[in-house]
């Protein structure tokens, strides 16, 4: 059980608490929301604290992946397992539907589709009629989520507008929204990569096995390692090499890069984190160095 | 489930502290945060790589850390800061969340917001500058929205080569003005934010002033709001009512959802039920499948009671003992924090916890001006303005005064057409 200390809660207990307040707020105030679930690190922290929200009752939303149909089979397999285990409705939406139906068309063929869930997510979100999404972003992963609000609102075109979003005072939140339009909900915007892995660890939660160190074929370009897969093979003047890595974001292959580790439990993982000297997003995302303010720009089209 | 597991990285855990940083970029404030950033360990190689060679691009010399809180392109664009940031680090023992409120324009409105979660407010002065109509205002604004404890952070002593009497004269301004407006617990400490001396290290510099390190400060801050005992308050989120389920222990399974805004209970606890005025006890508090012998304060929990009652999302649990007044009219301090001014003619959404109820501007009785503290009358707000109101609701809410208990004494005005939030009120009685 959580150990309490006699006036306040330790730091975990006080993020789990806030997250559990947010999820019941959403729950209270929205009458149609979904949570975004991955199979990814964070999103599995979400699931648990939604068990931790609502059981012995059902979870008041069901859960929504959008596929890229560019994931690692580790973690979608991952992913509809955990569905299955907590007995709740999972819905997958698919980039390449989109693509089929023409509302994605990729620039060329190996154009990343990772920039293209917006469209699929705002076309679940239509499907649906869901008033607002669950997610697991955090401010800490990038320089523009810092000013993103715990309950976020989007038009009807999925946009955030950072000058025009509500100012959040105490825990009042506010989640009304007109139809059409959206709230997407961050209930571990507080939470930093070092939080997540601690509450992990403490909370004993299963991860897809790619999070732990395992060796796998790289080729190095740019800079970066990139996994040798069927849809990122390798060029013919590149040398693969079998590398000891792990995975700390994992998402669409296209756009995220292992690093170098034999951190293989989670135990391992923390004592690495805490002593890591690149960023989350800087070491493992291939797409969000194109600019400074690339991540702004998309979270301005819609992008969660 | 959730065993006691205790990482390696883990010695000790004080829990978590919300602050403020108050103060215009020109007092030091995002070298400040970048200092406490760096210094505490918090910026990875390729961050600073990044501000590293932004600053030689811009020509200087050292690492310019105010690159850390760099902002939006929106506000890049626009050369001014238009929100409240907020950044996190952590020194091993305790978590630390920074609410970084701007200094322009829009100033009272992204401090009130960021001040409504802090614990401990830094104000920064200046030392070439001292007291200046700006840090009465922050300090005023501070006290307003219930901040316990303040640190006056009289940063640049490097600029004006670590004078003792300098700093003197500018503890002694400060505290006569705190006491004026009754800010109570104030802590001054002498710093360079840029050289980096008195946040995490010494220095060599400062040697004449024997107090704490701000981060020792930060570290030795009381995490809980008030140290005072509080009454139980515990405003109903959510019914869980899983009748449907498989399991038939759980058909009569009434839970009622929520966080403990203030005070705590335990199991045996005699309580009434708001509205509705019955009282009852608590047969049994749960976590995930776990009983719990009591729930403190900021815990969400889930409460079982006795009696069968018809509770439902809106409605508040509360010690038997300290009855919460029901009010239809609440007299409150209001920040008006949207650019669409005031208007008593409408009727607009009051949330306080849980509770919506509809709301209407009886009069505004004054207004406070930030920079004299005088009052003046006044027949609208604009943004940025505060006052005192009063208003009527359609429903009684369960409230205490904002002294008394922020949680229960806080509430959020919202417009009725455009679901912005363009109020927040402070309940004076």
């Amino acid at each position: 059980m959580s150990t309490l200390t006699k006036q306040t809660l330790s730091h975990l207990d006080w993020l789990e608490s806030e997250a559990i307040h947010i999820m019941r707020e959403v729950a209270g105030q929205c009458s149609n929301p979904v949570l975004l679930f991955s199979g990814g690190k964070d999103s599995l922290c979400l699931l648990r604290l939604a068990e931790k929200a609502f059981r012995p009752g059902r979870f008041p939303f069901p859960l929504m992946h959008i596929d890229t149909g560019h994931n690692y089979k580790e973690v979608t397999d991952f992913r509809d397992k955990r569905a299955t285990e907590l007995g709740e409705r999972l819905i997958v939406r698919s980039v390449e539907d989109s693509m089929a139906r023409g509302t994605v068309v990729l620039k060329n063929e190996g154009e990343s589709r990772n920039k293209h869930q917006s469209v699929t997510l705002l076309e679940a979100i239509e499907e649906f009629g869901f008033d607002a999404c669950i997610g697991g972003a955090r401010r800490d992963e990038e320089k523009a989520r810092a000013k993103e609000r715990i309950m976020s609102f989007r038009d009807e075109f999925g946009q955030w507008d950072p000058k025009n979003q509500r100012p959040e005072l105490w825990n009042l939140y506010n989640a009304r929204s007109h139809k059409g339009e959206n709230i997407r909900a961050f209930p571990i915007s507080n939470w930093t990569e070092m939080d997540v892995w601690q509450y992990i660890e403490r909370e004993q939660l299963e991860l897809p096995s790619i999070y732990f160190s395992h060796v796998r074929p790289i080729v190095m370009r740019g800079g970066a390692m990139v996994p040798v897969t069927d849809i990122t093979p390798a060029r013919p003047d590149e040398e693969i090499v079998q590398m000891q890595v792990r995975f700390r974001t994992v998402g669409d292959i296209t756009c995220t890069a292992p690093v170098l580790s034999d951190a293989d439990t989670v135990e391992k993982i923390v004592i690495e984190t805490a002593t890591t000297t690149i960023t989350e997003r800087g070491a493992t995302r291939l797409d969000d160095q194109t600019s400074d303010a690339s991540m702004e720009q998309r979270k301005k089209e819609g992008y969660f | 489930m959730t065993s006691a597991h205790t990482s390696p990285l883990q010695i000790e855990d004080r829990g978590l502290l919300r602050f403020l940083t108050c103060g215009s970029v020109d007092d030091g404030k995002s070298t400040l945060i970048g200092r406490l950033l760096f210094d505490t360990k918090t910026i990875l190689a390729d961050t600073l790589t990044a501000i590293e060679r932004t600053s030689t691009k811009r020509g200087l010399t050292a690492v310019d850390l105010s690159l850390l809180t760099d902002d939006l392109q929106a506000e890049r664009e626009q050369g001014i800061t238009i929100d409240v940031a907020y950044r996190y680090f952590s020194t091993g023992t305790r978590k630390y969340i920074i609410a970084d409120a701007p200094g322009h324009e829009q100033y009272t409105r992204n401090m009130v917001t960021a001040a409504s979660t802090a614990n401990v407010a830094i104000i920064l002065i200046d030392a070439r500058k001292g007291v200046l109509t700006q840090t009465r205002r922050h300090s005023y604004l501070a006290k307003l929205v219930g901040i316990p404890h303040v640190i006056v952070a009289v940063n640049k002593m490097d600029l004006v080569d670590y004078s003792q009497a300098t700093y003197d004269g500018i503890v002694a301004d400060y505290t006569a003005f705190a006491e004026q407006i009754g800010l109570t617990d104030v802590r001054f400490i002498p710093l360079s934010a840029l050289v980096g001396d008195m946040i995490v290290d010494r220095g060599e510099r400062l040697d004449w002033y024997e107090g704490p390190t701000l981060i020792d400060i930060l570290e030795s801050a009381p995490a809980a709001h008030t140290e005072k005992a509080e009454s139980f308050r515990f405003p109903v989120q959510y019914v869980c009512r899983p009748q449907a389920s498989d399991n038939p222990e759980l058909h009569d399974y009434r839970g009622f959802m929520g966080r403990v805004e203030s005070g705590e209970i335990k199991v045996g606890d005699s309580v009434t039920v708001l509205p509705n005025g019955r009282t009852t006890r608590v047969k049994d508090i749960q976590l995930y499948g776990q009983s719990l012998e009591k729930a403190i304060h900021e815990q969400s929990v889930t409460l079982l009671l006795e009696d069968e009652i018809d509770i439902s999302r809106g409605d508040m649990i509360v010690n038997s003992e300290e009855v919460p007044a029901q009010n239809k009219q609440v007299e409150a301090i209001v920040c008006w924090l949207s650019e669409t001014p005031l208007s008593p003619a409408r009727t607009y959404w009051l949330r306080h916890t849980t509770r919506e109820v509809k709301a209407k501007v009886a009069s505004i009785k004054h207004r406070v001006d930030i920079n004299t503290l005088a009052n003046d009358a006044a027949s609208t707000l604009a943004m940025n303005d505060i006052a005192k109101v009063q208003l009527k609701l359609a429903q009684p809410i369960f409230s205490d005064s904002y002294t008394d208990s922020r949680a229960t004494g806080a509430f959020i005005l919202i417009d009725e057409s455009t679901n912005n939030t363009v109020g927040a009120g402070m309940i004076v009685g």
